[in-house]
């Protein structure tokens, strides 16, 4: 029971990550009709700037900050340079662009840091861990994930909900023409979303950089599993990502903590280790596919679509 | 006239190739050169080359010709890419492989066309048994040899208890089926990660703090090393339940493992600071030609693997048609190797000692710490599928 409280713990963690990514991605894509396969890419120049911010100043909180502001820059001018080209061609155009944009970033990383990856040290006090329950331990950093990720996701849901910005945004997504039509500067607003995108992909990729390594095409792996996230919430949908993050963080989590020793129950032990985990990332796919033949719009499908 | 420069121009490149073939020894060398383990491509590029300087680039009075090739990590890629070496590039010989499921898939090809090939990391157990081939030879281990001297040693340190955890895919079963095989406690359970993409190990730590072991053995190569290492410790089991170790630790991860990889003891074939006049050499001068890094066991092998084959191509003078003879003398492992000397067995794979390896502090002065020879775990140590080969001399 203590193992199972422990793996729901790491599974809402993954989730919370996935959430951070899937967020950034839905809103560019709800709102600007964008797919961008490069998310992944700002989510490694998050995590590569803390790094490299951790090292010149020596304090991790510090560098976060630094780092947050950077990529919101990099993402801004990524938007500025490469995105604005095609906002009016089709989704395969931006397949085919945004696909480059990795390309490029993965060279970009290489050129100014190596090929070896940097790490980034966690600070004494987060670098411990945490009596949740008498004989449940949980590492410290990975609970202030949890709030970390839990309260950007309140903040998001403020500003798109409570605020002019987050009014314009849900606005654009319904109509695009008609907020144009009222003298809204949609260019700007794009840039805003996409920067903010940016910074929360950065966010998501510097909280992971002092569990993994940072290093090259570190997000085109996780970029998967926050397609598969948004597709399931709903195209264009906070809340449908948010739920579905940790939908897909817990089957993920659970099922590789579980399925092995099921398994073993009817299979021998080294079929069952191999198998269990093969099977565990399959579950998400089932999961999704499951879910698209009852609803093909996904779970909370944003409310113009 | 111009015409007459361009017809001229074509006329050469035409004649080149061609001639040049016959006085060339080809090899093609594949490892990975992009995604996140291009380190461990690199460093075997580099080991490889120096060994090419040490040879004055010649075997046998031949020039050497070597083309490197990046599997990207994927077996589809690395079958490729050895296809395309052998029917288009026709090479002589062909070497690397860090990756046992690469390895596997680029198998065929090679027997089939019968190009000598010598494989400078990844040890399948297919390979040292059923699949064992008179053209293929290695210079590193079966897998299952490394984690076979770690049991051993856990006996030593008189461990009862384990918990096994390693990424799925061949390397991955074969390590810890290595480590089962000479243990003595008991396996308390075990763990196959996806590979490569998942580096999170949260779900596996928390199995195994649960189940209580006397230690952990843990396999993974490259970054995700480090990323084990980093989140062991973030977990608090560091200090808590001892980790052993096979292929994690090494001059790559260590930069990034820092103080984590203090007190987690491994075992290799080859350590740096072997005292052989090879060795000394080999880390002298590699250490001098790419500042600031030091050669890994990964970049030993491939070391090793340009000296098998100019063994080879010195003993038949150059004339590559004489497989026969360059096999025989391949088998002698007639070369100062840089782990001192070895012996073949009759699948190729080489009968070789283990060390314990321990990270040290302050040994190096350009690096804070460093990997170093304790003590030789296992004398001579033979694969256990040698068996399962057909092939006898």
């Amino acid at each position: 029971m203590l193992l199972f409280i422990e793996q729901a713990l790491n599974g809402i963690q993954f989730g919370l990550l996935l959430f951070l990514l899937a967020a950034g991605l839905t809103l560019v894509f709800g709102i600007m009709d964008l797919v961008n396969l490069a998310h992944g890419s700002l989510y490694m120049i998050g995590a590569y700037f803390a790094a490299t911010f951790a090292a010149l100043t020596g304090s991790f909180l510090f560098a976060i900050v630094l780092a947050l502001i950077a990529t919101l820059i990099v993402g801004m001018a990524v938007e500025v340079i490469a995105m604005r080209r095609l906002y009016g061609r089709d989704h395969l155009d931006h397949v085919l662009g945004t696909f480059g944009l990795i390309l490029f970033f993965n060279e970009m990383v290489r050129l100014i840091w190596g090929p070896a990856g940097l790490s980034l040290p966690l600070p004494a006090w987060l670098n411990t861990s945490f009596q949740i329950f008498p004989g449940v331990y949980y590492p410290t950093y990975r609970l202030s994930m949890i709030f970390v990720a839990l309260a950007v996701a309140l903040m998001l849901y403020l500003i798109v909900m409570r605020t002019r910005v987050g009014m314009l945004i849900r606005a654009g997504a319904s109509n695009r023409e008609m907020i144009g039509a009222l003298g809204i500067n949609i260019k700007l607003l794009y840039t805003f979303v996409f920067g903010i995108g940016a910074a929360l992909a950065g966010l998501a990729g510097m909280m992971q950089a002092p569990i993994l390594t940072v290093q090259i095409g570190m997000g085109e792996n996780i970029l998967i599993l926050a397609f598969v996230v948004i597709i399931i919430g709903g195209i264009g949908s906070i809340r449908g990502a948010f739920i579905a993050s940790i939908l897909v963080g817990l089957i993920d989590t659970v099922g590789r903590a579980f399925l092995p020793d099921i398994l073993s129950l009817f299979l021998s032990q080294t079929a069952a280790s191999s198998a269990g985990p093969a099977l565990s990332s399959m579950l998400i796919y089932l999961v999704m596919a499951v879910i698209l033949v009852l609803r093909p719009e996904g779970l909370f499908p944003a409310a113009s679509k | 006239m111009r015409t007459l420069i361009a017809a001229g121009a074509v006329l050469a490149l035409a004649a080149g190739p061609a001639v040049a073939q016959n006085k060339t020894v080809k090899i093609g060398f594949i490892s990975t050169f992009s995604g996140p383990t291009a380190v461990i491509g690199q460093d075997m590029r580099n080991s490889f080359e120096l060994a090419l300087d040490h040879m004055g680039r010649k075997m046998g009075g031949l020039p050497v010709e070597v083309i490197y090739e990046d599997d990207m990590q994927k077996p589809d890629v690395g079958k490729q890419k050895t296809e395309k070496l052998i029917e288009s590039d026709k090479v002589d010989f062909i070497a690397g492989y860090i990756w046992s499921n690469v390895l596997l898939a680029s198998l065929k090809p090679i027997v089939d066309s019968k190009t000598m090939m010598v494989v400078a990391n990844a040890g399948p157990s297919q390979l040292a048994g059923e699949l064992c081939s008179p053209y293929v030879f290695s210079t590193s281990w079966q897998n299952d040899q490394t984690p076979q001297a770690v049991g051993e040693y856990m006996n030593q340190k008189g461990v009862k208890s384990v918990y096994l955890i390693g990424p799925n895919y061949a390397a991955g079963k074969d390590m810890l089926s290595g480590v089962a095989s000479t243990f003595k406690g008991k396996i308390v359970g075990q763990d196959l990660t996806k590979w490569p993409d998942q580096l999170d190990f949260s779900a596996e730590l928390s199995k195994a703090r649960a189940a209580k072991p006397d230690a952990v053995f843990v396999f993974y190569p490259g970054a995700s090393g480090v990323q084990f290492l980093t989140q062991y410790a973030q977990a608090g089991l560091k200090g808590q339940i001892p980790l052993y170790t096979a292929f994690t630790i090494d001059e790559l991860s260590l930069p990034l493992q820092k103080e984590l990889a203090l007190g987690v003891p491994g075992a290799q074939q080859w350590v740096n600071d072997l005292p052989n006049e090879q060795n000394k050499k080999f880390v002298a001068d590699y250490r001098k030609k790419y500042p600031g890094l030091r050669p890994t066991f990964y970049g030993a092998q491939s070391y090793d693997a340009a000296q098998l084959i100019n063994s080879a191509v010195v003993a038949v003078n150059g004339d590559l048609s004489k497989k026969d003879a360059m096999r025989d003398e391949m088998r002698k492992a007639n070369f100062p190797s840089v782990r001192g000397p070895y012996k073949y067995g009759n699948n190729h794979i080489p009968i070789q000692n283990f060390y314990l390896q321990d990270v040290v502090k302050g040994e190096d002065k350009e690096f804070p710490l460093s990997l170093k020879t304790v003590a030789t775990i296992v004398k001579d140590s033979q694969d256990r599928f040698h068996d399962k080969c057909p092939m006898k001399w």
